[in-house]
Parts: structure tokens; sequence; C-alpha cells
């Protein structure tokens, strides 16, 4: 798939954009495009070295995103790709690491990775498109779906509870927590920047259209349809009981800030750690742990 | 004094001597998951990377592990994995990924009795063919099988080196009597060892690390080096960049297998120990090696001709010369801690009508006796 666009002129974005790769896979009103752009537009507003961050992503239709920013990137198996960055970030500590995938990815499949990565307080940026479903592979039902929506694996309607995610990354340990649409464009970049400046396990959840498969199943409109209901029914409110942010089939959305703290982030121990041994090691000239 | 390379001589255990093999190897990240009987590694590990600037962590699971390890290795240093049968079973996912990404890294199986949970603290050797096909896809690897504490330290920088060299993950197949046996172990001067360093990409600007010439297998970009690394588990052409075309499949798939096949004759390791005018020869590998070490010299002092090929590693399958070593003689004996793995391919090579078998399904390490019984019986 090689480009054929003629580019008019150059768009202040397209240095952080691997161009020979666009155009991108994904429809026509998917948020995802929403969130690349955010995403470079954050690292571009806040001057970071692209040479000195990694993105990494798992499977999924936000999974391509890797493919497309122009920066050190990686497109791992289904639900890895929180694991593959813990271990990028532990062997070379200077890299900004930024995990973005989907619902699907960071929490049926990868769910196990993302609890125990907060858990550490692993310094990762985790970006989750969730648009309610598996998309890529038609529009199956995810951990994320609300009750009694429609999906082609729940043609009845989702006899299932959803995670509600702001919660759980919150119960995690995650040091922050936000929620987003792809309608809060601006809140969005400026969240994602405050998310790249501080340190330890952080996620953002940005709720993202999928006009083409989740949107016709629940016969949600077309993509402006989407975008406007979206608009019309989330509600801003920050720093509110993520527990009582659950999303609702046809209910509103809490957007906002939930979570802003701090606690020892987990690069830093093993710094102290190695500091430690490394005095003992020079003070009494013998390893500590002589099991050889 | 240096602090990785612990120059010395020791009365340890095999899972240690894999650790100090992979420190000396240059290995700064492990990532792993609790199992019987790898666990001491994993211990070890805890213990001495910290003292060597590098980083020990005790993930959720296996598939995390090996996805840890592949991310580290993407970093730029070199990484490996512990563990046994069942944990085995769960990192073949991303060690798909990894031969398909061409990461070099290290898995250490340290084997026991299975299917399933199957015998956690006995030994055997059923993941042999999980080694070579246990992930989906066309692919080759390497695998390295000790059958000596010290050989768990010697193989274990081989296998480093190898993995560096053709960007191939590759698999130490240990097993519950080695990894828990305590014998001498030597550890060498540092500069004794031979150490492959990870190789620098030449230049920055269109570069690829992704060339389909198994004869000249491209040095790999790590990360935060200005490289704008893009690496995918899809199907990708010579840019890295997935594509779904036929031609690149057929290209991607060749170049992967025969990056090992190709190079099979200077990756394989094997010991002759009195072939010469032997009449029967015992194949085997691991721990078994020891027992029919003990057989052959029992067999020769009763005047029979038998003599031992010894397999340091059976992944890719020394074809050559198990087929010379079997023309040379009258029949083969073939010695595994399982109901026949490596049996089938000597069979292959050397054809159905001469290769005798004697399988152990666990715990149970074949008794020289039983070996040197068997071996009476060929000489009949």
């Amino acid at each position: 798939m090689k480009s054929t666009i003629k580019y008019a002129a150059a768009h202040p974005l397209d240095p952080y954009l691997r161009k020979g790769m666009i155009p991108h896979i994904w429809c026509t009103g998917c948020g995802n495009g929403v969130i690349l752009n955010c995403f470079i537009r954050a690292v571009r507003d806040l001057n970071i070295d692209v040479n000195k961050t990694v993105v990494v992503s798992g499977i999924g239709c936000i999974g391509r995103i890797t493919g497309y920013i122009n920066m050190d990137s990686f497109h791992t198996t289904h639900g890895r790709p929180i694991a593959f960055a813990t271990g990028v970030k532990l062997a070379k500590p200077e890299l900004n690491v930024v995990v973005i995938s989907g619902d699907g990815d960071l929490f049926a499949i990868g769910g196990n990775h993302f609890i125990h990565a907060a858990r550490r307080n692993m310094d990762l940026l985790v970006i989750c498109a969730n648009n309610f479903n598996y998309g890529m592979t038609g529009g199956q039902y995810a951990p994320t779906t609300p009750l009694n929506a429609k999906t082609m694996t729940s043609p009845y309607g989702n006899i299932e509870h959803p995670f509600n995610l702001v919660h759980l990354a919150w119960a995690s340990g995650a040091v922050y927590v936000a929620r987003w649409t792809t309608v809060h464009v601006t809140r969005l970049l400026k969240s994602i920047k405050k998310a790249l400046t501080k340190k330890g396990f952080r996620f953002i959840e940005v709720i993202s259209p999928c006009p083409e498969v989740y949107g016709r199943y629940n016969k949600m409109g077309d993509a402006l349809e989407i975008i406007k209901w979206l608009k019309e029914n989330s509600v801003i409110q920050h720093f509110t009981d993520p527990s009582k942010a659950e999303i609702e089939l046809g209910g509103k959305i809490t957007v906002g800030e939930f979570v802003e703290k701090e606690k020892p982030v987990y690069n830093d121990l093993i710094l102290h750690l190695k500091r430690r041994i490394k005095e003992k090691l020079e003070k009494e000239g013998k390893r500590t742990l002589v099991k050889i | 004094m240096r602090r990785d390379v612990l120059t010395g001589e020791y009365f340890t255990e095999g899972d240690i001597a894999c650790a100090e093999g992979a420190i000396a190897a240059g290995c700064r990240f492990f990532a792993g998951y609790p199992i019987t009987p790898s666990s001491e590694l994993a211990e070890h590990m805890a213990a001495r990377l910290p003292e060597v600037d590098g980083v020990f962590i005790q993930m959720e699971d296996e598939l995390g592990s090996m996805a840890a390890v592949i991310g580290a290795s993407w970093a730029g240093v070199k990484s490996m994995t512990a563990t046994s049968g069942p944990g085995f079973s769960l990192m073949q996912e991303n060690i798909g990924l990894a031969i398909m990404t061409e990461t070099p890294c290290v898995i250490v199986n340290i084997m026991r009795g299975g299917p399933s949970t199957g015998q956690p603290t006995k030994s055997g050797q059923q993941d042999v063919m999980q080694a070579k096909w246990g992930s989906h896809g066309d692919y080759e690897i390497i695998a390295v099988c000790p059958s000596t504490v010290q050989e768990m330290f010697d193989l274990t920088i081989e296998a480093f080196n190898l993995s560096e060299i053709y960007r191939v993950p590759v698999i130490v197949l240990g097993d519950e009597i080695l990894g828990h046996l305590t014998e001498k172990l030597v550890i060498p001067q540092p500069e004794e060892i031979e150490i492959v360093e990870r190789r620098k990409p030449p230049i920055k600007e269109g570069y690829s690390w992704f060339k389909f010439n198994p004869a000249s297998i491209p040095a790999m970009a790590s990360f935060g080096e200005g490289f704008k690394v893009y690496a995918t588990g899809l199907t990708h052409d010579e840019t890295g960049h997935p594509d779904m075309s036929p031609e690149t499949q057929t290209k991607l798939v060749k170049y992967l297998c025969d990056k090992v096949r190709k190079n099979a004759d200077r990756i394989v390791k094997y010991k002759e120990i009195m072939l010469d005018d032997a009449e029967i020869a015992i194949i085997t590998y691991g721990s078994p090696v020891r027992s029919a070490l003990s057989a052959v010299k029992r067999a020769r002092k009763e005047g029979i001709k038998v003599g031992l090929l010894k397999l340091s590693i059976v992944w890719p399958f020394p074809e050559k010369i198990v087929k010379k070593v079997s023309e040379e003689v009258d029949t083969v004996v073939v010695l595994e801690m399982n109901y026949g793995q490596i049996l089938r391919e000597v069979q292959r090579v050397a054809g159905l009508e001469r290769v005798k078998f004697l399988p152990k399904f666990g715990e149970d390490l074949h008794k020289p006796g039983e070996v040197l019984e068997l071996v009476r019986r060929c000489k009949k």
C-alpha cells in the first residue's frame, strides 16, 4: 500500500508522520485519526525529543498507529504492548515510552499486563482508544461493550457487564487517569500534554466513534451523528468518583480527569536498589548474596 | 575485580551456571515468572543483575515475560527469560514475534514431565519438538542442549552469541536433572570468553534492518538512537512495513527459514566419542548423554565397538553428521527422556530399520546398565 496522494503543501505535522505509510487504513468517521493527531501535536507542542520517544501498540485498528508515527515504534502481538513497553522502559530508562492501543487489546487479552503495570507504577503513558467493540475483526463484543448493546457476537444484546476503565485504572494504582472523547480535541490534547510531563503509570481513555461497525449495529447514525451524540451526552466533571463514571447504553458519559497523584516510580526504585548494592559492594568489597 | 564474569572454580548447580553464563555473555535484562524447576535461575538473576547494572523483573505471567524480553532487546540490551514446560507453552506466542521481528534473545527451558502440569519436580525432554514448532507459522530456530553444569554455562554463552549473529531467539533446552545437578563449574577469565556484541547499523538514513539475504543478516537498530525503528509482527517487506502480498510473504518466510537452514553447517555443534571403529552408535543429547557415556565405557571394556554422538545443538538438526555416523555403523541407538522426538529426525536421516530407541517418560533417567543391556542386544 504505497501512497499515491499528492501533497499540496507541507503540513506542520508532516515530520511526525511516516508519509510512505499514508493513507491510513482507518474508516471514514473513525476516531483514531483524532488520537493520532492529538498525540503528535502534544509531542510537538512540548518539544519532546522524538528520537527518545518510543510508541508501542497492540493488535486492532488503532494498533496500526505505530506504522504512521515517525518515531521508534513497535507493533506487538495482541494484548502485549504494555509488557513489551515494560521491557523497553526498564532496559533504557531515558526513553519516553507510550502505549497506544484499543480496549479489547488492553483490557481483554492484555488486561493482566494493564493492572500489573499500573500496580508497579511503571513509567508508561497508556492511551486507550475505546470504541466499545472489536472493530478490526468485524465488530464483536469487548470488555467495554455496554449492557444490551448489539455486536456481531451479541446479536440479541450484550449480557456481559462492561469494565469501567477509569475505575479499573484508579483501583490498579495509576497516578494519572483521564477520560475524553474524540470530540474533546483541545481537552484531550491538553490532557496528553499533561500526562507526557508526568512520571509513573498514566492512563487516558479516549471514547472513539466506530460508525462503520459498532455504530451501524446500534443504529447510531453516520459519523457526524455519532459525533453530535457524543458532544451532547458527555458531561465534563473533574475528579469525580471513578466508580460512578460507568458507561451505559444511551446514558451520559462522564469525562474529565479522575486521578492525579504522586507515588514512587518503578524505575526510581530500581535506581535506588542498584545504588544501595553498589555502595555496599564498594564499602565491604564483597557481594551481598553469595550463592556462587 | 569484574562483577560480571566471576572467574574461578565452583561447585554449583546447573540453573546457577546458566544464569552466570548469561551474565558473562552480557545479558543485562531478565523477565520471568516463577516455575519449577527453573525458579533458581530467576532467583539467581534477581540477586546478581542489580550488581552488574542490569534489571530483573518478575512479570505477571510468561506471556508478559517474553514480550518484555523482546522490548528490552529492541532497547539494545541483551535479554533472556527462563521457564519450564507450561510456561514455555505460554511463551510461544511472543517467541513467534521474536522470530518475525528477528529479535536476538535467549529462552531457557528447564524441561519437566508433561503434558499439562505433569511432573513439576521431575525431569523430561518432552519439549524438544515444541522448541522447534511451538509457535505458529513456518520458521527455523536454534536450540542448544547442555548435558553438564559446565555446559549450562558454556552453551548459554553460545546461545547469546548465536542469537546475535543470526538475529533469532535461541532456546537453551536444559532439564530438571541438569538444572538441579551440582557439580564442578569453571568460569574462565573474561578475555578467554568469546562474546558476540550487538552489531550497530552503519548508517542512519535509508538503512533497513530487514534485508532478506541469509548470507548477510543486517545489524539491528535499537530504540533511542535516532533510527525511527518500526517493526511489526505482520508480514513485512524489506522496509519493515506491512505488506500482505504473496511475493513478500514468500520472500520473508523463505528468508526466516533459510538464515538458519543455509547456515546450519556453521551453527551445529556435536561431539563424536569413540566412533572411529564403532559398529553401534548411540545418539543422544542433554542429561541422557551422561548415562550413554558411562554405558559406552563399560561396553568397550566388554569389547563391544560402540561410540557416542552427543548433540550439543539439536535445532537446526545436524543432519550431515547423523547421516555420516549412521552410514558407518550397523545400528543406531537413540536415547531420549520422551516417547520419540529427536528419534523421528534420526529415523528420517538414517532410515527406519537400523534405529533402536530407548524412551524414558520422565523422572527416570536412563540407567547406564539399561543402555548397556540394549547395546549388548544390538551386538547379537
